[in-house]
């Protein structure tokens, strides 16, 4: 993970409720997973909604967490279920069964192809493409959207991903390429009309 | 593009070729394609700098707010350790 706490944590004291090793465990991890759900939900208060869901949920359920898969792995997914859980309260007629077959999505369709790579940094990277970029990811269903942001906007691997989302590697990977293609032609369009100013 | 059944093979391992992670005999033969295909050549190159993009905007860690933070901690009643 791009920015995995380096310190160590004692699951014993986490176990037995130690309140100073769970303070430092909030500490270590809550900037995390507050960015993450800033990222899925786009709005700060579902974001600390997700944020202090996420920790009080981890606390009840550390007496039974048994260290399978690394503590922050194990809150991304807890921190996924509950911002999944407030989309379904806010927009329940959007699909977001993680699990559900992908047949819905459209195969990835290659329709642009200038090569946009050339335009200056600053260009690139302005705050208005910075916006952009943001919005291209919001425009996804949140099938890509959660794979994306988990594999490439956090810096989880394939396999953290899937146990995250609690789906196989497989729909993983076809997932982030189905998203990584979207918006690149996205961006495409978008750069591509910059090239012609 | 220049033929359609290279092009397509090409897309299915696009993220693994452009992760670094594809087989080195894949990797080859996608390298050939990529040589002789101009349209794949740019799907290559701009599917990169998308990421790139993505990377770089995100490498920025946002801090968490302190007054989030404290109404977190005060929610996981510890309040106690909000001066630490």
């Amino acid at each position: 993970m791009s920015d995995e706490p380096l310190q160590e944590f004692s699951l014993q004291l986490l176990r037995q409720g130690d309140r100073a090793e769970i303070a430092r465990l909030v500490d270590a991890y809550s900037a995390q997973i507050y960015r993450l759900a800033l990222k899925m939900l786009s709005n700060p208060q579902d974001a600390e909604d997700v944020l202090q869901n996420t920790f009080m949920k981890a606390l009840q359920a550390l007496p039974n967490f048994e260290g399978r898969s690394n503590l922050s792995t194990w809150l991304y997914r807890i921190a996924v279920n509950e911002a999944l859980m407030l989309i379904r309260r806010s927009k329940p007629e959007v699909d977001v069964t993680f699990r559900s077959e992908d047949a819905d999505e459209d195969e990835p369709a290659l329709t642009s192809f200038t090569d946009w790579c050339c335009l200056p940094e600053g260009e690139l990277m302005s705050s208005e493409a910075q916006k952009y970029l943001d919005e291209a990811v919001g425009m996804l269903s949140e099938k890509l959207r959660f794979v994306f942001i988990l594999r490439d906007l956090e810096g989880l691997s394939i396999h953290e991903t899937s146990e995250a989302l609690d789906i196989s590697e497989a729909t993983v990977k076809t997932r982030l390429l189905r998203a990584r293609l979207k918006l690149r032609e996205m961006l495409s369009v978008y750069y591509g009309e910059r090239l012609t100013e | 593009m220049k033929d359609d059944l290279n092009c397509g093979a090409f897309l299915k391992e696009l993220s693994d070729y452009v992760d670094g992670v594809l087989g080195e005999a894949l990797c080859a033969e996608l390298e050939r394609h990529i040589a002789d295909c101009d349209d794949c050549r740019v799907v290559v190159d701009t599917l990169k700098k998308t990421i790139y993009l993505y990377h770089e905007t995100s490498s920025v860690q946002t801090k968490i707010p302190i007054d989030v933070r404290k109404r977190l901690f005060h929610r996981l009643n510890l309040e106690d350790f909000i001066a630490n």
